[in-house]
C-alpha cells in the first residue's frame, strides 16, 4: 500500500506571476478550503516536498532556480502548473522575456486553468497530482 | 519482571501512542484555527510516506548522527521506564540532543546550521530546570530511581509544585511549541524553513520524527511520576494531569507568537531560579 496520497507536502514556487494565483494557492490554507484536511502541507521546503505547485511563466532568471527546486525534490514527484502563465504563458507569452510555460523546462503532470485559477481548481488539481503521486511510487516500487 | 514488560511496552507503542497525540495535537489545532482539519492517523501516514521516499543526502555523516538521536532517545525512554536512574535519563537526552544538532550543522547549509545554533540556545535555556527537576526529585523522594519515586508515600508534587511549573515552562521548548519553537516548527513555513530538519528527507526526516515520538512519550512520563505515588489512583489523577498539561501546550501553541532568543534565555532562566531554585531552598528548610 502506497501512503504517498494521503500525505501529500507541497512547495509553492511564485514564478513570473502576478500574484493572483498566489493568493488563490495561500487561499486554499485558509479554513474556508483548509486543503490539511486531505493531509496537505505547504512546506516550503524542496527537500521535504511531494508536490511542486508552480505560478506564473518561466523567463531567463526564474528558469535555473525552477530546475534547481526540482532536481532537490526527492522522488517520486509531481509538478502542477497552477494558471494561464504556469501553463502557456498567459497574457505575458509575448513579452520579450517570457519563454512560456512551466512545460518549457520541466515536465508538468498536471495543467490547472483558469486566470486566476480558482482554490476549487487548484484543490482538485492538488488531487489529481496526488493519484498520479500514488501511480509512481507504485511503478518505483515495481522497478526496485 | 514488571520492569521489563513496561520497558517492552514503551518500546512497542511508544510511536503508536506519539503518533496519535501528534494526530490529537493537530486536529485540536485546526479546530481552534476554525479548520477541519487532518484526520487522526495523518501523522502515521507522513511517516509511511517519509519512509518509502528516496532520501537525499548531504552528507553521509547526517545518516549516522540521525540514527545516534535516535538511539539515545529510545535509551533514555527505556530506562525512564524500567524505573531507572533519572538523572542518567536526563544525561542520555542532553546526548541525543548533541547528536541532532550535529547532524543539523553537518549539512553545511544556512538554514539548517541556523537552526542548530537555535538549538543550542535552547538546551541552554532548558538545561538548568532539566536538572532542578531531578535534584528536587531526589531531595523529595530521597531517591533518583524512577521506581522508587513512583512508590513513594506522598507525591512528588506535594513538595515540588514549584519545580513542577518550572518543568512545564520548559516542556514547551521540549515539544517544539510557540512561542519557544525557534529552532524548528510543526507548522511549516517559518522564517528559515523548517530549521534543524530543513537538509533531512525521506527515512532521515522519518527518524527524526519517530524519536520525536519516543521522546515526547518519555516527557510526558515525566509529568506523570510528579503525581504518581504509591496508591493506585494516583495514576488516574496522573493521566488527567499528562492530558490538561498537553491541552495547555495546545492552547499556548495557538495564541502566543513566537518570542526571540533573549526573551527565551532570559524567561527560562529567570523561571528556572525563581520557581525552582526557591522550591528547592524550601525543600532543603522542611526536610
Ligand atoms: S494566470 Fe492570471 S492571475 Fe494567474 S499569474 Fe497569470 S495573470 Fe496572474
Amino acid at each position: 500500500m502506497s501512503f504517498a496520497s494521503k500525505s501529500p507536502w507541497l512547495i509553492h514556487y511564485d514564478g513570473s506571476s502576478c500574484n493572483g494565483c498566489d493568493i488563490e494557492v495561500l487561499a486554499c490554507l485558509t479554513p474556508v478550503y483548509d486543503v490539511e484536511r486531505f493531509g496537505v502541507i505547504n512546506t516550503g521546503n524542496p527537500k521535504h516536498a511531494d508536490i511542486f505547485l508552480i505560478t506564473g511563466g518561466i523567463n531567463k532568471q526564474n528558469e535555473e532556480v525552477v530546475k534547481q527546486i526540482y532536481d532537490q525534490m526527492p522522488s517520486p514527484k509531481v509538478v502542477v502548473a497552477v494558471g494561464a502563465c504556469a501553463c502557456n504563458g498567459g497574457i505575458f507569452k509575448e513579452c520579450y522575456n517570457i519563454m512560456g510555460g512551466v512545460d518549457k523546462v520541466l515536465p508538468v503532470d498536471i495543467y490547472v486553468s483558469g486566470c486566476a485559477a480558482r482554490p476549487e481548481a487548484i484543490i482538485d488539481g492538488v488531487v489529481k497530482a496526488v493519484a498520479l503521486l500514488d501511480e509512481k511510487s507504485k511503478s518505483i516500487s515495481q522497478g526496485r | 519482571m514488571i520492569k521489563i514488560v513496561s520497558t517492552v511496552l514503551y518500546l512497542v507503542f511508544a510511536p503508536v501512542f506519539g503518533g496519535l497525540l501528534a494526530g490529537v495535537d493537530r486536529k485540536i489545532t485546526a479546530r481552534m484555527q476554525g479548520r477541519k482539519g487532518p484526520p487522526i492517523l495523518q501523522p502515521f501516514y507522513d511517516i509511511f510516506k517519509l519512509f518509502s521516499k528516496e532520501a537525499i543526502v548531504v552528507d553521509h555523516l547526517q545518516n549516522l548522527f540521525v540514527i545516534g538521536y535516535l538511539v539515545f532517545i529510545i535509551f533514555t525512554g527505556c530506562l525512564f521506564f524500567y524505573g531507572g536512574d533519572l538523572l542518567l535519563a536526563f544525561f542520555a537526552i542532553t546526548l541525543a540532543e548533541i547528536f541532532l544538532i550535529m547532524c543539523a550543522s553537518s549539512a553545511n547549509s544556512a538554514y539548517s546550521s541556523m537552526g542548530s545554533q537555535r538549538e543550542l540556545l535552547q538546551m541552554m535555556a532548558y538545561e538548568p530546570m532539566i536538572l532542578i527537576v531531578a535534584i528536587g526529585f531526589y531531595i523529595a523522594t530521597g531517591s533518583f530511581s524512577v521506581g522508587e519515586i513512583i512508590t513513594s508515600q506522598t507525591s512528588a508534587i506535594a513538595t515540588t509544585p514549584g519545580i513542577f511549573l518550572g518543568y512545564l515552562y520548559i516542556l514547551t521548548i521540549k515539544f517544539r511549541k510557540s512561542p519557544f519553537d525557534l529552532s524548528t516548527s510543526h507548522h511549516a513555513h517559518q522564517e528559515m524553513v523548517k530549521g534543524l530538519t530543513v537538509e533531512l528527507s525521506g527515512r532521515t526526516l522519518g527518524i527524526t520524527e519517530l524519536a520525536h515520538w519516543y521522546e515526547n512519550t518519555f516527557l510526558i512520563g515525566i509529568i506523570a511520576i510528579f503525581i504518581i505515588n504509591a496508591t493506585w489512583w494516583s495514576w488516574i489523577v496522573a493521566l488527567a494531569v499528562c492530558a490538561l498539561a498537553y491541552f495547555m501546550e495546545i492552547l499556548i501553541d495557538n495564541t502566543y507568537a513566537r518570542v526571540k532568543w533573549k526573551v527565551l534565555l532570559n524567561s527560562s532562566w529567570i523561571v528556572a531560579f525563581g520557581l525552582g531554585i526557591l522550591n528547592l531552598l524550601a525543600l532543603y528548610y522542611i526536610k
